[in-house]
């Protein structure tokens, strides 16, 4: 029964984290429509840059936090990029844009590996490696702050598309993007904003992915899967959704691992978006 | 007419003087090529970096000595990006159309395995890099393996009888859900057998685990008196930091064996005390000393840091100069580049190498293995001279090169 609990609560905390990693693909993907399979390499090269930042000294989450405007910057670049070369002449349907953006996982992962070499690199903090004794629990420091870090995230990216004007454009135009132009408002540069948005939340959580465990250069195949799982199941474009998916895969897995074996672990994210396609198709969350 | 017969006799002599001269000219003037696959890209490409430094070393100072058989020596390598499937189209173009002279295996298991066929079918030498029984089944008698080791049992030897001296009862298993893991695991369980170990946790968990948490847990709660681990770096660490965070229990005696990781420069910096009092395998650590090692790690370390790649280098690296050194002492005392002469000769004598003398046994493995179990002791963070130094890493065994005694439990030792 202590195993169960134990279980339950650090697939809570593993959960939130999954939640943490995927939330800017749930804007890019979600309510962008862009597929984005470079969002896990994006997460990586946000890692490296905390690990950067990291030797100099800075605390992994304050460097993740200076690293945000630099991704947004990167992001709204790399729309701009797609969308002269792709969605202008409209070509970005189908395997032209998914070429695209694999081409871009190869530069970073390339890039990564000549800069930094093909090794391991972990950060250092004073909440790595540390744990908060629950009675007999035992919860890691780092998986807290990712916790923390992850509702951060998610209520702070509900409450700019809900509340501001911008983040309601976004909304719209994943809804209409014709009628947003008749009203007067440039679709492609809400675009262009948006996805510098996702970009720079995935520089906060690239640094999230380097306090939880250790990165290389190659890491980002590790977690195609399970972000785009994630998006799913939450329903595309939903954060709370994202927030909600993530704790139930995190709790899945969790107490598949203890209960089934470790090796069975993995199907549980497909198993899960398997389900819900055959019950609900668009997603927890999705309208 | 004898004037005539005079200047044809004098002609020939020219021409096959001219002819005999020419062909020495070509012989010593193509130098010798060796070719390799070796991992530059993907999982494996940490050690195959660090491999080609050392081989490119040993190339250059064979060559400042003025090569083999009074040739230059040229390596010429190929990505295999850490992948078997291209390792047969990579050694098919090095021997026909590179048209290499000898050749040298990947680095490691996976990407070897799809080689020996080949090798085998035309019969050709081949030194091994640091693969695990790839020969097993295969059999092939042209194959020579730089790896100190032989059969499974021979990594986790050395941790099991320690175990076995403190008097441990249970054991628990981690293991990685891959051929080289799985098959470290194997040997590790048939050695608990002889011991009569009851087992009180197994799991196998996928190369995708994010965090071993939940399974440190369960270990704990397992309370088992040994805890075997066979996993690959990035696992290796998390799985050192999750025991740091949750604590595996007064019961263990032992934690480690098969964690590959912990020999890397870059990890080890990182987990720094956390790995304090973990038994682990190894191949080399500071204080074992050979003809010609410190030379070499002085001379490793510069072009390593150059390269990007591991700047201690102790695991691997010298392991492949020795490659060199095998090939170059084989070829220097038989005079020729003949496969089957070389791999009679590397058969029969004792190689003279930076990391001690070898012998092979009949498969192509070391007669005697040699993989050091070592515990980690007194290390500090943010250190990397720190590792530099014997005695962080005391040698438990073999006896041969036994430098301490192993402190237990677990929990005391890492204090």
């Amino acid at each position: 029964m202590d195993l169960l609990l134990d279980a339950i609560v650090l697939g809570l905390l593993v959960g939130c984290f999954y939640a943490a990693v995927s939330v800017g693909l749930s804007v890019a993907f979600g309510l962008l429509d862009v597929p984005h399979i470079a969002h896990p390499a994006f997460l990586v090269l946000g890692a490296y840059g905390t690990y950067m930042l990291n030797r100099m000294g800075w605390d992994p989450i304050l460097a993740g936090v200076a690293l945000m405007p630099a991704f947004m910057l990167l992001g709204i670049a790399v729309y701009r990029f797609y969308y002269e070369t792709f969605e202008r002449r409209g070509s970005d349907a189908g395997l032209r844009g998914l070429a695209f953006f694999f081409g871009v996982v190869f530069i970073v992962e390339v890039g990564l590996v000549m800069v930094f070499g093909v090794d391991q690199r972990l950060v250092e903090a004073p909440y790595i490696g540390k744990s908060l004794a629950v009675g007999d629990m035992r919860l890691p420091l780092r998986l807290l702050v990712a916790f923390a870090m992850a509702l951060v995230l998610t209520i702070g990216l509900s409450l700019y598309l809900s509340k501001t004007f911008t983040g309601r454009a976004i909304k719209a135009v994943a809804q209409d993007e014709t009628a947003l132009r008749l009203m007067g408002a440039n679709p492609v540069r809400i675009k262009q904003w948006a996805f510098g948005i996702a970009t720079a939340v995935t520089g906060l959580a690239g640094a999230l992915l380097i306090i939880v465990g250790p990165v290389e250069p190659t890491i980002d195949r590790v977690y195609i899967g399970r972000t785009f799982c994630v998006v799913v199941l939450a329903g595309l474009g939903s954060m709370s959704g994202t927030l909600v998916a993530g704790i139930i895969l995190g709790i899945s897995e969790s107490i598949v691992l203890t209960l089934l074996g470790a090796s069975w672990a993995p199907a549980v994210s497909f198993g899960l978006l398997l389900v819900m396609l055959g019950i609900r198709p668009q997603g927890l969350f999705g309208r | 007419m004898k004037s005539i017969r005079l200047f044809a006799a004098w002609l020939s002599a020219a021409l096959l003087m001219a002819a005999a001269t020419a062909q020495a000219q070509g012989t010593s003037g193509q130098p010798i090529k060796i070719g390799i696959g070796i991992a530059q890209t993907g999982a494996l490409s940490g050690g195959g970096k660090a491999a080609l430094v050392a081989l490119q070393l040993w190339v250059d100072d064979v060559n400042a000595k003025g090569g083999l058989l009074n040739r230059k020596v040229e390596l010429i390598s190929y990505d295999d990006q850490s992948s078997p499937a291209v390792t047969p189209g990579i050694y098919t173009k090095l021997l026909d159309i590179d048209k290499v002279d000898l050749l040298i295996a990947p680095y490691a298991t996976v990407p070897t395995a799809p080689l020996m066929p080949l090798v085998k079918q035309r019969n050709l030498l081949l030194m091994g890099n640091f693969s695990f029984q790839v020969n097993h089944t295969v059999k092939h008698d042209m194959w020579f393996n730089n790896a100190p080791w032989n059969d499974a049992s021979s990594w986790s030897d050395g941790f099991f009888s320690t175990g076995g001296r403190l008097g441990a009862t249970t054991v628990a298993f981690l293991a990685a859900d891959q051929e080289f893991a799985q098959n470290l695991a194997n040997g590790a369980r048939e050695l608990s057998k002889k011991l009569g170990l009851k087992t009180v946790y197994e799991q196998n968990y996928p190369p995708s685990t994010v965090d071993f948490s939940a399974m440190i847990r369960a270990i704990r709660a397992a309370k088992p008196d040994l805890v075997f681990v066979a996993s690959y770096p990035n696992d290796s660490a998390a799985i050192v930091r999750a025991v740091n965070e949750i604590g595996v229990g007064p019961s263990v005696k032992l934690f480690g064996g098969g964690m590959v990781g912990l020999q890397f420069t870059p990890i080890m910096e990182s987990l720094g005390s956390m790995m304090n009092g973990i038994v682990n395998y190894n191949t080399y650590v500071p204080g074992m000393d050979y003809p010609g090692i410190k030379n070499y790690f002085e001379r490793y370390s510069k072009r390593a840091i150059a390269a990007k790649v591991d700047p201690l280098g102790y695991y691997i690296t010298p392991f492949n100069y020795a490659i060199g050194q095998m090939i170059e002492q084989a070829v220097t005392a038989t005079k020729s580049l003949d496969h089957k002469v070389l791999a009679a000769y590397l058969r029969k004598n004792e190689m003279k190498t930076i990391v001690g003398p070898i012998r092979y046994g009949p498969d192509g493995e070391w007669a005697s293995p040699r993989v050091i179990t070592t515990q980690f002791r007194g290390i500090g963070d943010k250190n990397v001279d720190q590792f530099k130094l014997p005695g962080k890493q005391v040698i438990l065994s073999p006896a041969s090169v036994k430098t301490g005694e192993i402190v237990a439990p677990f929990e005391k030792a890492r204090k």
